[in-house]
C-alpha cells in the first residue's frame, strides 16, 4: 500500500555498517590519514584493496551475471557514510559509483569487461568529467579525431590512482583510455582526502564503450545521489566527535557541553543530521528502486551540502584553538564537506532542476 | 486474543445492532462504547477490549464505512489525548467509570488547567494553592492561563499547590475540576490573531470534592509527567504527502499566479520546498522506525523542525502575496471551537505560526531537552531542587 521510501536500514545494511567501521577503525585512523597526506600520495591504496577486493565492496552496484555482488545503493550508501566518518582516501565514490555506474549505461564487450575489472576493485576507473558537474551538466568537449583523443579535462577527482579513464568525446561517445596514454597532473586541492587532477589526452587511443550522453547523466545523477550518504557521514561524525569533545573539555570549573549556548547549537545540528539521514536515505532508495529518483536526489542534495559543511564549521570553532591545527582531524572533515558541497554540482544547481520536475517554475 | 477478524465481526454486529441511519449520533457513540470499540487497547468496560491499540484501524475503517458517525476527536482533542490516558493510569474505578464514557462521547469537553502567569517553561512552579478543607473537600484560588476549549468545558484536569512547604516538585497535586463551579471565571484571551482560541481562567475558592483528586496527595507532578508525555504523542506522528501542510498552499499560490514570481522568492521557495519535503520524509523515517518497533529519538526534534518551517514558509506566503499580503482578512475578536493552523488567510497563518514555537514547550525548552536526553550533554544548573516553593524567587 506504502508508495513511500524505504527509510531504514536493514539487518544486513547494519552489518555492512559494522564490518566497514572495524577495517576502518583498524586501518584508518585520523592519524593514518593526516601522516598520509603528508606523502604526496594521499590515496590509501592498501585500504582500498582491503575494502574492495577483500570485502568485495567495489562490485555492490554490478549484477552477479556481470562480475559483482549485486547489491544496490542502498547498500552502497551505507559504505559511503562510514567512509565519510572516517575521510578515507579511497576512490569508492568515483570509480566504484561513478564510474561504474557509467559502464552499465553501456552495453557491448569492451564495457562489460572493463565493469568486470572495476567491480573486482583490481581496476581502478575514473569518470574524466570534472567534479564539480552536475547531472544533466555539459562537461566540456574532448575532441575525437584520426581515431584518438585531444583535449584537457580539469577537477577530475581520484585521476591519480586511476587505471582507465572514461572520456566523453566530441563525437557522442565515452571512451575507455589507459592512464598510461594520459598525462594526469594532480592539483593542489582543497580536498587533501578526494584530490582532483588534470587529465590530458594528446592523441590518447580509446576504445568506444558507448553513447557518453546517457552514461555521464546516469553516472554524475548516482554520484550526486550517493555523495548525500558520505555528508552525512561526515556531518555524523563532526557532531558526536564535538559532543564527545565539549563534555570532556572544562573551562570555568564546568564542561563546556553545559552552556546553553552550545547546548542549543549541538541540538540544531543534531536536528539538520536527523533530517539529513532521511534525504540520504530516500535518494539511495530512489536511486536503488528507479522510483521518483530525479526529484529524490535533487532534495538531498539541494539539503546535504549546507548541513554538512555547517557540522564541520561547528566542530571546528566548538573544538576552539585545537581545531585550527594542522593535527587535528576536523579540517579533512571540513575540507571535504566544501569540496562536496561543490560536487557533482551545487545544492543551489539542485534547486533549480528542482524547480521543473516539481512544477514550480522560475519567474 | 483479539484480532482483526474478531474486531471487524464485533464492528459489524454493533452496525447491525445500531443502524447509523436509524440511530441518533449520541446514541450510536455510547454503544460503540460499550461495544468496547471506543478505543479497543482500553480496558473492558472501559470503551475497550484490552486489544493491541494498533488493530484500532481496523475499527475505525469498518464503522466509517458504514457511514457511522464519529466522536469528532478535534474538538474533544485535550481530553482524549491527555485527560483520558491520566485517568485510566491513575484514577479510581469510580472515577473512570464516571469519567471515561461522557468524555470519549464528546458529552462532556475537557481543558487543561496546567500553566500559570508565573509558571510557563518551569511548569513546576506553578502557585495555583489548594487547601484542604476539615470536610475533605479541597478549596482552590488561583489563576491559569493558555487554556483551549476552557469555554466550551464541562470538566479540566487541574494541578495545585497543596503544600509550599516542600521543594517545587514535590507539593503538587492533581485535581478534576468541575468547570461550572462558581469559582470558576473564564475570560478570553485575545491573541495577536484578533482571535481568542485561549482563555484565562480564575479559580476563587473553587470547591473540589477529596473524591475528585487524581493519584496520591503529592504525587501531582508524577501524575501530570504521563499527562504532558501523552501531548507529546499526540503532537506529529501524522502522515503527510508530499506538499501537505502549509508548503503546499504557497506551491498552488505560486503555480497559479505567475504575475506574483521574482527571482528571490523563487530561491527562497525552493528552499523551504525541499526543507519541508525533507522535514516529511524525517517524520515518514520516524513513523517506520515506530513500526517496526525501533522507536528513536527523532521524534523529539520533530517540533521544532514543525515550528520553524511553519513560520518561514507563511512569512514567505504573505510577501508572495505582494499588495494582497498588506492586507488582512478579519480582526473580529472571535472565540473559535477549534485550534486552526492553516485556514483562513495568510496573514492570519503569519501570525498564528508565530506560537508554534512556544506552545507544547518552547522551541529553548526542547533543545534542551534534545542536548541534555538525546546528545548526553551535562543538565542545565539547578538551584531550585531542594528549596522549599515557598522560599523560591518570584
Amino acid at each position: 500500500m506504502s508508495t513511500e521510501p524505504d527509510l531504514l536500514y536493514s539487518e544486513e545494511e547494519e552489518a555492512l555498517r559494522a564490518a566497514v567501521r572495524d577495517l576502518l577503525t583498524d586501518q584508518c585512523t585520523a592519524a593514518d590519514v593526516l601522516a598520509r597526506i603528508e606523502t604526496g600520495a594521499p590515496h590509501d591504496t592498501a585500504l582500498w584493496k582491503s575494502l574492495a577486493e577483500g570485502m568485495g565492496l567495489a562490485g555492490l552496484l554490478v549484477p552477479e551475471a556481470r562480475g559483482g555482488q549485486g547489491a544496490t545503493h542502498r547498500e552502497a550508501a551505507v559504505v559511503l557514510e562510514e567512509l565519510g566518518r572516517s575521510v578515507a582516501p579511497v576512490p569508492y565514490l568515483t570509480s566504484a559509483v561513478v564510474a561504474t555506474e557509467a559502464l552499465l549505461a553501456c552495453a557491448g564487450d569492451e564495457a562489460g569487461d572493463l565493469l568486470a575489472r572495476l567491480a573486482s576493485g583490481r581496476t581502478v576507473g575514473a569518470l574524466a568529467v570534472g567534479l564539480h558537474t552536475a547531472p544533466g551538466g555539459t562537461p566540456p568537449p574532448v575532441r575525437w579525431q584520426d581515431g584518438a583523443l585531444h583535449g584537457t579535462v580539469t577537477g577530475v577527482a581520484d585521476a591519480a590512482v586511476a587505471d582507465v579513464l572514461l572520456v566523453p568525446a566530441d563525437d557522442g561517445a565515452l571512451y575507455a583510455v589507459d592512464a598510461a596514454d594520459a598525462t594526469v597532473t594532480p592539483a593542489s586541492s582543497l580536498d587533501l582526502t578526494r584530490p582532483v587532477a588534470a587529465v590530458v589526452l594528446d592523441g590518447a587511443p580509446g576504445r568506444r564503450l558507448g553513447d557518453a550522453r546517457p552514461a555521464v547523466r546516469r553516472a554524475l545523477r548516482a554520484g550526486a545521489g550517493l555523495l548525500a550518504s558520505e555528508q552525512l557521514g561526515l556531518a555524523d561524525w563532526a557532531l558526536s566527535e564535538t559532543v564527545r569533545h565539549l563534555k570532556e573539555r572544562k573551562q570555568f570549573n564546568r564542561p563546556v557541553g553545559g552552556f546553553q549556548a552550545l547546548k542549543h547549537r549541538l541540538a540544531q545540528l543534531w536536528l539538520e543530521v536527523v533530517h539529513l539521514r532521511a534525504a540520504a536515505r530516500s535518494a539511495a532508495d530512489a536511486l536503488a528502486t528507479g522510483t521518483g529518483t530525479d526529484v529524490a536526489v535533487a532534495v538531498a542534495q539541494a539539503y546535504a551540502a549546507p548541513v554538512a559543511v555547517r557540522a564541520a564549521e561547528e566542530a571546528l570553532q566548538l573544538h576552539g584553538g585545537i581545531g585550527m591545527t594542522w593535527e587535528h582531524p576536523v579540517h579533512l572533515c571540513l575540507k571535504r564537506a566544501k569540496a562536496d558541497a561543490i560536487a557533482y554540482g551545487t545544492a543551489g544547481a539542485h534547486r533549480t532542476a528542482l524547480a521543473p520536475l516539481v512544477d514550480l517554475q522560475a519567474p | 486474543m483479539t484480532d482483526a477478524d474478531d474486531l471487524r465481526r464485533r464492528a459489524r454486529d454493533l452496525l447491525a445492532a445500531h443502524p447509523p441511519s436509524t440511530t441518533g449520533s449520541g446514541d450510536f457513540l455510547r454503544a460503540r462504547f460499550d461495544a468496547g470499540l471506543a478505543w479497543v487497547h482500553y480496558p473492558e468496560g472501559l470503551g475497550g477490549l484490552g486489544a493491541p491499540r494498533s488493530l484500532q484501524a481496523v475499527v475505525d475503517a469498518e464503522l466509517e464505512a458504514a457511514g457511522a458517525p464519529d466522536n469528532d476527536p478535534r474538538r474533544i482533542g485535550i481530553g482524549l489525548g491527555m485527560a483520558a490516558p491520566t485517568i485510566l493510569r491513575y484514577g479510581t474505578e469510580e472515577q473512570q467509570r464516571r469519567f471515561l464514557r461522557p468524555l470519549w462521547v464528546g458529552e462532556e469537553v475537557w481543558c487543561q488547567l496546567f500553566s500559570e502567569p508565573g509558571a510557563g517553561s518551569d511548569l513546576a512552579a506553578l502557585g495555583t494553592r489548594a487547601v484542604r478543607e476539615s470536610g475533605g473537600d479541597w478549596v482552590v484560588n488561583g489563576q491559569k492561563v493558555w487554556t483551549s476549549s476552557a469555554h466550551l468545558a464541562r470538566w479540566a484536569i487541574l494541578i495545585a499547590r497543596t503544600d509550599p512547604d516542600l521543594p517545587k516538585h514535590q507539593g503538587i497535586t492533581y485535581f478534576l475540576c468541575d468547570m461550572t463551579d462558581p469559582g470558576v471565571e473564564v475570560r478570553p484571551l485575545r491573541q495577536i490573531t484578533g482571535e481568542a482560541e485561549f482563555n484565562e481562567v480564575f479559580l476563587t475558592d473553587v470547591r473540589i470534592p477529596d473524591a475528585h483528586r487524581l493519584g496520591d496527595v503529592g504525587d501531582g507532578w508524577q501524575v501530570a509527567r504521563t499527562t504532558l508525555m501523552n501531548e507529546r504523542v499526540s503532537i506529529g506522528g501524522m502522515r503527510l504527502p508530499r506538499e501537505g501542510g502549509m508548503i503546499g498552499t504557497v506551491a498552488g499560490t505560486w503555480r497559479e499566479r505567475p504575475e506574483l514570481r521574482t527571482h528571490d522568492l523563487h530561491q527562497r521557495l525552493l528552499t523551504l520546498w525541499v526543507e519541508a519535503e525533507v522535514a516529511r520524509l524525517t517524520g515518514e523515517r520516524l513513523r517506520q522506525q515506530m513500526a517496526a518497533g525501533q522507536p528513536g529519538p527523532e521524534g523529539s526534534g520533530m517540533k521544532l523542525a514543525f515550528a520553524r518551517l511553519n513560520q518561514e514558509i507563511s512569512g514567505l506566503e504573505v510577501e508572495l502575496l505582494g499588495e494582497e499580503g498588506l492586507l488582512y482578512g478579519d480582526w473580529t475578536m472571535r472565540r473559535p471551537e477549534l485550534v486552526d493552523f492553516t485556514g483562513r488567510d495568510a496573514g492570519y497563518r503569519y501570525l498564528r505560526a508565530k506560537g508554534n514555537s512556544i506552545e507544547g514547550g518552547t522551541s529553548e525548552v526542547l533543545l534542551n531537552i534534545v542536548a541534555e536526553r538525546v546528545l548526553g550533554l551535562p543538565a542545565e544548573p539547578r538551584t531550585d531542587k531542594d528549596v522549599a516553593w515557598k522560599d523560591l524567587a518570584r
